[in-house]
């Protein structure tokens, strides 16, 4: 058997040269690395972006912001790009394209991604994006208009020069990337499934990534119209967006949220499938109610794409508007609360083992539920009339969507690591790192809730007297935060340094999926005689 | 004593202690405030009561779903429960969490759309005000009042007088008659603004092209404060609401002082929107 192991490894592990390895790859591994590594380095740009806000809001009155030099501009592009960046350009490529690409075929029993050339366009666009995104903030005066870019603020009296048509420019290119990489997962994930691997037996986190593609594919393309309307709008003379002409600027709001608000589930299905995952292995149960939640995910997708307007309640609906908009919305609420507690019974009656990727799926389940509770208040077209564009909102979005985001990246990263690199991540080290990351996120996240209740407006360089107490916790909360985030590059570091290394299966009798027979780090190659699925028990 | 405890509640729920006391309220946040601002309005009492209602409704939740996790690390842990169990259905629970939530909801339903339809709009108002978002500050008129129109602009850091609150204050505040059902018709001459209050539970967009509307009825004298609540550009967080409400009686007299005050406010300080929606009333 070790011969019979050996032999396969050595013919498994011969990878090509250093440029064709890395800058025309076709391995599934390989490009998710390159996606994970990208997600990195814009994480640092994003949150370096943040840190410099919460710096100049720890304080009223104007600290760092160079105001007779266009400062209140910066402090715009700096909120836009912060939001671009995270969203675009950290979370999407490490859920998806990372963990998706790295994990999806060695879950089902593929050798790789159906297209493996189009899998390298995919990542190499998303690199143009990300370049066209950090010259769109450096050209001219840069895009001051929030990631929702709402014209007429957008259009070209509002913001001439080329900056925000680079914005443009960025968001298609990466949106093609997405288009892209979700057509190859969709192929993948229904043509090559191992034998006997049936739909109903695929682990939870495929599930969600095919749910994911599905939502990207219906819904970026009409982000990339609206753009495209925009884009014309501001060069030649159309007048979609123009009132002045007979166009409609809340036009722009409808298309943007009808692909915004799937792009928010877009970005954290993957992260549930990854928390599926998780509390199965370390609970050492299968997942509790395994077609409801498959079934709860789907049913997200589909509520997803009839609620968007309720990121508008104030533009001047018909009051029956937001009445429908007001109850679709909270019907959200019910197959999220299914998954909650589908995970809090999979550990029920489990034995359950604390290492840090189940830390960190703990605290995005309290995570999600503080974020997911604050949505039912938002839900609300007439609570609206307080929250809407306050910080309420903005400590809404962050705990749900954003910080439970990174803690499914977290999660990913700590649970799969080893089977990435094949070397153990420092214990003690990690521990750490989760601790000060998650009190850092409550600390400077947590606050902003009473700020918007108190009625202070996002996206504001300065603020009234009254709100500088719980800015000053939130930007503490921040430095925290940084201190937890550079912890992380710290255990990352010491990992890939590691000697010590870890078995195939390095998480013991939970870990039931099939990426956990391949050996660790995964070969270059893997899955060349298919495994055969047949008969075996469902994957929950 | 008694008055430190006072102090240590959280500043939005002592209002419930000073009640009426105060002659001219005064409505913006305080430092370390954790609720809402107090409501002034009837609308405001509704959102106010539906909010209160699903905080705790909210926080019940949370705890509910802590305490279980609590408890399921300390019953279920490799120490406690070395063997697991292989119990991965239970129908009846799944039922029981799939719709009690809906029921849940059902509840919440109604007092919150409740409170939307009445917010809505009143057919009985008594009086107009045209409200103009511009870049960056607002443009106030009166239509019902022989045509008063003013613009409100931020006072500088600089310039504050005593007893005016930073990035709050402006030059000319919307003076307006407490206790009078009064609609906002509310625009924009450039880019997308939001006129909002939060202790009136008001927050409409002022969008080019189009005119929504708001009423509300202030139930007490006082100066109310809020911020433009739309990002509308380099000055966004600079062209607050001052909304001073008078009794009626000042206010009429307030009136005719605007009246001769604001006399070189042509109307063509009109709003534009108004205007062309005026010509297209006069050509037909």
């Amino acid at each position: 058997m070790s011969n019979e192991a050996a032999t396969h490894d050595h013919h498994a592990d011969h990878k090509p040269p250093f440029f064709q390895r890395w800058f025309c790859s076709t391995n599934h591994k390989d490009i998710g690395t390159l996606y994970l590594a990208i997600s990195m380095i814009a994480a640092l740009v994003g949150g370096l972006m943040s840190w410099y806000i919460r710096l100049e809001l720890a304080e009223p009155g104007i600290q760092f912001l160079d105001v007779e030099n266009n400062g209140f501009q910066f402090y715009n592009v700096l909120v836009t790009a912060h939001g671009f960046i995270m969203v675009f350009f950290v979370v999407m490529p490490a859920l998806i394209g990372g963990f998706g690409n790295w994990f999806v075929p060695l879950m089902i029993g593929a050798p790789d991604m159906a297209f493996p050339r189009m899998n390298n366009i995919s990542f190499w666009l998303l690199v143009a994006g990300f370049i066209l995104l950090l010259l769109s903030a450096v050209i001219g005066d840069g895009p001051g208009t929030g990631w929702t870019v709402y014209p007429p603020l957008s259009n070209s009296d509002f913001h001439p020069g080329p900056s925000v048509d680079f914005g443009i420019l960025s968001l298609h290119v990466a949106g093609a990337s997405s288009i892209l990489g979700a057509i190859n997962l969709i192929v993948t994930i229904f043509n090559m499934r191992a034998p006997g691997m049936t739909i109903h037996r695929m682990p939870l986190f495929v599930w969600s990534i095919l749910i994911t593609a599905f939502l990207l594919l219906l819904a970026l393309p009409v982000l990339a119209g609206a753009l495209t309307m925009l884009l014309t709008d501001r060069n030649f003379g159309t007048h979609f967006f123009d009132a002045g002409a007979g166009g409609d600027p809340v036009l722009w709001q409808h298309l943007f949220w009808f692909f915004g608000h799937p792009e928010v589930y877009i970005i954290i299905l993957p992260a549930f499938g990854i928390i599926s995952q998780v509390i199965s292995t370390f609970s050492k149960k299968p997942i509790f109610g395994y077609l409801g939640m498959a079934y709860a995910m789907s049913a997200i997708g589909v509520v997803g794409f009839v609620v968007w307007a309720h990121h508008m309640f104030t533009v001047g609906f018909d009051v029956d508007t937001r009445a429908y908009f007001t109850v679709a919305t909270m019907v959200i609420a019910v197959p999220t609360g299914i998954k909650i507690f589908s995970w809090l019974a999979t550990m029920w009656g489990g034995s359950i083992k604390m290492e840090v990727p189940m830390l960190y799926a703990l605290a995005f389940i309290f995570l999600f539920v503080v974020g997911g509770v604050t949505g039912i208040t938002l839900a609300n077209a007439s609570a609206d009339l307080v929250f809407h564009d306050t910080y309420f909102v903005v400590a809404h979005f962050h705990y749900v969507m954003a910080i439970a985001a990174i803690l499914g990246m977290f999660c990913g990263f700590y649970y799969w690591i080893g089977k990435m690199c094949g070397n153990q991540y420092p214990r003690g080290l990690a521990k750490l790192q989760f601790w000060v990351f998650f009190i850092g996120v409550n600390v400077l996240f947590f606050p902003q809730h009473f700020s918007g209740l108190a009625g202070m407006p996002r996206r504001i360089p300065d603020y009234p007297d009254a709100y500088s107490g719980w800015n000053y916790v939130s930007s503490v909360g921040a430095l925290i935060t940084a201190v937890g985030t550079l912890l992380f590059f710290v255990v990352l570091w010491m990992t890939l340094r590691s000697k010590e290394t870890v078995a195939a299966n390095q998480w013991g009798e939970g870990a039931t999926t099939l990426e956990w027979t391949v050996p660790s780090p995964a070969p270059f190659h893997t899955h060349e005689e298919l495994p055969d699925m047949t008969g075996k028990a469902p994957a929950e | 004593m008694l008055k430190r405890l006072f102090a240590l509640i959280p500043a939005g729920f002592t209002y419930l202690l000073a009640g009426q006391a105060l002659a001219d309220v005064e409505m913006r946040s305080s430092q370390w405030q954790m609720w809402l601002q107090k409501p002034m309005s009837e609308s405001a009492v509704l959102v106010h009561d539906l909010n209160l209602g699903l905080m705790i409704l909210e926080t019940v939740i949370v705890l509910f779903v802590l305490g279980l996790m609590v408890y399921i690390l300390i019953r279920f842990n490799e120490k406690n429960n070395p063997v697991p169990s292989k119990n991965t259905h239970n129908t009846m629970l799944e039922v029981v969490w799939t719709a009690l939530p809906i029921l849940i909801l059902v509840v919440v339903a109604v007092p919150s759309l409740k409170a939307l339809y009445f917010t809505d709009s009143n057919p009985d108002v008594e009086m107009n005000i045209k409200v103009n978002g511009n870049q960056w500050y607002w443009s106030y008129s009166y239509p019902d009042n022989g045509d008063i129109a003013f613009d409100s602009i931020i006072v500088p850091d600089g310039e504050l007088k005593p007893g005016q609150p930073r990035m709050l204050s402006v030059d000319n505040p919307l003076v307006l008659p407490a206790n009078t059902k009064i609609r906002f018709l509310i625009a924009s001459n450039d880019v997308i603004h939001n006129f909002a209050m939060p202790s009136l539970a008001i927050k409409v967009d002022a969008t080019p092209g189009r005119v929504n509307e708001v009423w509300t009825e202030i139930s007490e004298v006082g100066n109310y404060y809020a911020m433009c609540s739309e990002l509308c550009g380099v000055n966004h967080g600079f062209m607050p609401i001052h909304i001073k409400a008078v009794s009626k009686e000042a206010f009429a007299k307030w009136v005719e002082e605007a009246k001769e005050k604001f006399a070189d406010n042509s109307s063509s300080d009109y709003p534009k929107t108004v205007r062309l929606a005026e010509a297209v009333n006069n050509a037909r």
